[in-house]
């Protein structure tokens, strides 16, 4: 394990600022209760993802250049969205290549890491579960783990929660269909992308489902509330911090 | 159209990269396993079976009357054999002393001169192999004037003497062992059981196109 | 062939439960089967980086390497043809046929043949072909298209087979079973092979040391197809060739375990040159085509270069989310799924099929399942931006997609989001406001048609933050 920081940077990303703030809290609450110092950039705003995968590259550019000079220390960015943290790891290097910043972008790239991999892998939370009996599902983002390598970091944390029955959603490491601009592209495969998964999801009996990205909860959990499910879609720092109230 | 050649190799020669570093390889994953002989055939085996393949364990005994008493049980009617063929010469020379049984027809002529018989027989055709290959089940034949290609392709019922001290770990050991890049025959075959299809609904049927069956003997 | 967009064919594809359920229960028992065999058989990471050294090698040394291939065939007595077009290709396989007064055909799968429309070309020319192949043989029946590279057939379950071969196969009597089915087809085909005067296949590898032609099957189909008639005609796209004939075993593996969770198939068919002097059977007279078809022009890009490494298993299919849903019909021109999205655009250019690229969640499923490696999803993403660029030549087509709506909103996406005294004010606006936007926003109205309107926090992350008093720097 490597050696826990006295301090890390927040990156909350644009969904979490908008939609999922205490999402974004909680993460920040975890790690401060952990005796970690969070640092978080005012500057911030978005990795550069929706563009960058639209092809519209100089945008992207434009957008992530504004990030790179908010992490001067040399301490971990952790993000509270695998997608996210995938962009910033897997392509800030392709993205800066032959520019001025390429050595700024590696230098911050190499420093992401997702929420439930630091809080595993780092700090190896053993979170202490102070809530009622519950039943959950969890939903892994493609690129959590596809991009950031995310394993079963996730899955350990809930297993830890002693009063919390996770149970696996059928196809589990199938896309939910959000995508970014391809919700909006190709708006009928996304939506039977996202209608299947809020069905399996549905199937398993779970009274929440747990993911650690804002992009699937905002689809799935779109879903789920416009067919009124009682599924309560939830970001997973959201409901280790309700779980523990940091009491890890 | 040698027009179109050097366009193309023109065209691929202005796109090719300019630095070459071709990456290593590291052989590891399709070496040799190191596989006791026993363990050999015992993979081939259940590789092998999987897929409908049926053996005839003739070791120890002697393998032309173990092979008629099977086409007798099998109620097949002939058996087609490469007669310049070492096993070809000794059940030719066998076959005759051991009663009833079905009648062999030696392929002894070009195909063309007999394609519509060979397709209407319904019985065996018998092949020799060169080995076979543990990690994936598969015998080694090779083709040539005396046996052709057909022998183990047109008749509906492929029976094949594997000897089991020629079973190799892995395809990679067999063609380097065998040193198949020295001198490729016309055609080099891998076969690992009976014709088989998927083609509809994913459910297994036998003997689409090829043989129905695949015996093998071990001797 | 179809161009149409792809939002349009797919949203048809969605709406026949049919069809969907036909992909689904496929796709489900592939990944399975092929899931199933790695975690037993398996070394995945060693071989795929064997694998994706192999292709790698053989395209750094693509032209060398076909020249090779070339002196070393027809020293083995065959004849090699070389075609930068599909009507060329056409016209070779045709001359060839014609020479020989062939006017039966048996065929292989070919997927090279499926991109030349090698068998409309040559029913023109009064040559009667028959697909071999079992799935091949069932979609010629009703005049279709391969759906899957891999299970031409996969998008029809065995009643529509049961009735289509009971409608067109004449003395057929009705049944649905597999067994029945197949042995009708091997009936009606096996009286073709005997008869056929030139067989036709596809090539999986070809061996640039050894002119050594590796074919993979499982029916049996190929075998005949090389072997009786007397005249063989290969087809290849320039890419299939590799170095050695060692780097065989680790690409076989990986193709036949991606594809369908084999750890091997039925015949591995390695054919060196025609029948020689005092050989029985096999073709007396044997011939190689290398198409090209715009493969020089993906070659000429570093980075798109990386598609032609493509060993056409299928797996990136069998796991995409998208095709699982839309089957292969919804795609344009011959190669569907995950390797069509991002072979397709560079043969056909961008301004009739860019929207392909963008039919993609970027899930990268297929990225994580390629035997080799494809950086699939960098590709796509690397397709969308040549839609938008008028400056480069790397794509046929490219720059065809640009929309001026699209990059005034992509400008004024990045200048606030590059600029925190805009950004901060618009996220404050949006969280209180926010539930003004019209539902009729574009985006917005489709998102809504399974989704519930999304609702933006009454207070942003930035604002809580700075509440909690979190420093800055
Ligand atoms: S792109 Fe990769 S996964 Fe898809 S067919 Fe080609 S080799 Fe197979």
């Amino acid at each position: 394990m490597p050696e826990r920081p006295a301090a890390v940077y927040y990156f909350g990303t644009c969904l979490a600022d908008l939609f999922f703030p205490e999402a974004g809290m909680a993460g920040i609450r975890l790690l401060r209760a952990q005796g970690v110092e969070v640092i978080y950039p005012r500057g911030q705003s978005c990795c550069g993802q929706p563009a960058y995968s639209a092809g519209r590259t100089e945008e992207a550019r434009r957008v992530a250049t504004a990030q790179l000079g908010l992490f001067p220390r040399d301490l971990p960015i952790v993000v509270p969205s695998g997608s996210c943290a995938g962009m910033m790891r897997a392509h800030y290097h392709a993205l800066f290549a032959g520019t001025q910043d390429a050595a700024a972008a590696d230098r911050v790239a190499a420093r992401v890491i997702e929420l439930t991999q630091f809080l595993v892998d780092v700090i190896g939370l053993k979170p202490r579960d102070l809530g009622p009996p519950i039943t959950v599902a969890w939903h892994g983002s493609c690129h959590a783990m596809r991009l950031m390598g995310v394993g079963d970091q996730p899955k350990l944390l809930l297993r830890e929660l002693a009063n919390v029955t996770l149970v696996e959603v059928a196809r589990e490491r199938e896309c939910c269909g959000f995508g970014g601009v391809f919700s909006v592209r190709q708006p009928e495969i996304s939506s039977a992308m996202a209608t299947d998964k809020a069905d399996a999801v549905v199937a398993t009996g779970a009274e929440a489902l747990i993911s650690g990205d804002c992009g699937c909860l905002l689809n799935i959990g779109g879903v789920l509330a416009k067919r009124g499910e009682r599924v309560r879609p939830m970001h997973i720092a959201e409901f280790l911090w309700e779980r523990t109230r940091g009491d890890g | 159209m040698p027009d179109a050649r050097s366009a193309i190799l023109t065209r691929l020669r202005a796109g090719a990269p300019a630095t070459v570093t071709p990456p290593d390889e590291d052989f590891a994953p399709v070496a040799g396993i190191g596989m006791g002989g026993e363990e050999r055939l015992a993979r081939l085996r259940r590789a092998m079976e999987a897929v409908h393949t049926e053996f005839l364990d003739a070791r120890g005994a002697d393998w032309v009357p173990a092979i008629h008493a099977w086409m007798v049980a099998q109620s097949l009617p002939s058996l087609i054999l490469a007669p310049r063929t070492e096993p070809g010469r000794r059940i030719a020379e066998r076959w005759p002393g051991l009663g009833a049984g079905p009648r062999l027809i030696p392929y002894d002529r070009p195909l063309a001169e007999w394609k519509a018989a060979l397709f209407a027989e319904n019985g065996a055709g018998l092949t020799a192999t060169l080995g076979g290959i543990a990690a994936t089940g598969s015998l080694i034949l090779i083709p040539s004037a005396d046996e052709p290609r057909t022998l183990s392709l047109v008749p509906p019922v492929h029976i094949a003497l594997l000897e089991v001290a020629r079973i190799y770990d892995t395809m990679w050991q067999a063609m380097r062992e065998q040193e198949w890049s020295r001198a490729m025959p016309t055609n080099l075959l891998l076969i690992s059981g009976p014709s088989k299809t998927a083609d509809i609904e994913q459910t297994l049927a036998y003997g689409v196109h090829g043989p129905k069956r695949l015996l093998v003997v071990l001797v | 062939m179809a161009t149409a967009e792809f939002r349009v064919s797919a949203r048809k594809a969605l709406a026949d439960p049919e069809l969907r359920a036909n992909f689904r229960r496929a796709m489900d028992g592939l990944m399975s089967r092929r899931a199933d065999l790695f975690a037993r058989a398996g070394d995945w990471a060693g071989l795929r980086a064997l694998g994706a050294a192999a292709r790698l090698r053989a395209l750094a040394r693509l032209p060398e390497l076909l020249e090779r291939l070339e002196a070393k065939l027809v020293e083995r007595g065959v004849r090699v043809h070389w075609a930068e077009t599909v009507e060329q290709g056409n016209a070779i396989v045709g001359d060839i046929l014609r020479r020989r007064g062939a006017r039966l055909v048996v065929k292989g799968k070919s997927m090279v043949s499926e991109e030349m429309h090698l068998n409309h070309f040559l029913e023109g020319e009064g040559i009667e072909v028959l697909e071999a192949d079992l799935g091949e043989y069932i979609i010629q029946l009703d005049h279709e298209t391969p759906s899957h590279i891999i299970m031409p057939a996969i998008h029809k379950n065995r009643r529509q087979i049961a009735k289509l071969f009971f409608e067109r196969i004449k003395g057929a009597r009705y049944s649905e079973e597999v067994d029945e089915l197949t042995a009708l087809a091997r009936a009606v085909l096996r009286e073709k092979f005997e008869r056929a005067d030139a067989g036709i296949s596809g090539v999986n590898f070809a061996v640039a040391e050894t002119g050594t032609l590796v074919l993979v099957e499982n029916e049996g189909n190929g075998r005949l197809c090389t072997t009786v008639p007397p005249v063989h005609i290969a087809l290849m796209g320039i890419e299939k060739v590799i170095e050695r004939l060692d780097q065989v075993p680790a690409l076989l593996a990986l193709l036949t375990r991606s594809a369908t969770g084999q750890p091997i198939t039925g015949y591995v068919n390695m054919i060196t040159g025609p029948r020689r002097a005092g050989e029985k059977d096999g073709p007396d007279e044997m011939h190689l085509v290398i198409l090209d078809n715009g493969r020089t022009r993906v070659y000429a890009d570093a980075e798109l270069r990386d598609v032609l490494r493509c060993i056409r298993c299928g797996a990136c299919m069998n796991h995409c989310p998208v095709y699982t849903r839309v089957g292969g019909h919804a795609y344009p021109g011959t190669y569907p799924g995950p390797i069509g999205k991002i072979l397709m655009p560079q043969m056909l250019g961008l301004e009739k099929v860019g929207d392909l690229p963008h039919a993609s969640a970027l899930c990268e499923a297929c990225t994580e399942i390629c035997p080799v490696a494809i950086p699939i999803g960098d590709i796509l993403v690397r397709l969308r931006r040549e839609g938008t660029r008028a400056d480069s030549r790397a794509v046929q087509g490219a720059g065809a997609r640009r929309s001026a709506f699209e990059s005034l909103v992509w400008s004024a996406w990045a200048a606030i989001y590059a600029t925190p005294v805009l950004y901060r004010p618009m996220v404050w606006t949006l969280t209180r406001l926010g539930g003004l936007l019209p539902r009729g926003l574009p985006g917005l109205r489709d998102w809504m048609r399974v989704r519930a309107r999304p609702r933006f926090a009454r207070r942003s992350l930035h604002e809580l933050a700075r509440r909690a008093g979190l420093p800055d720097a």
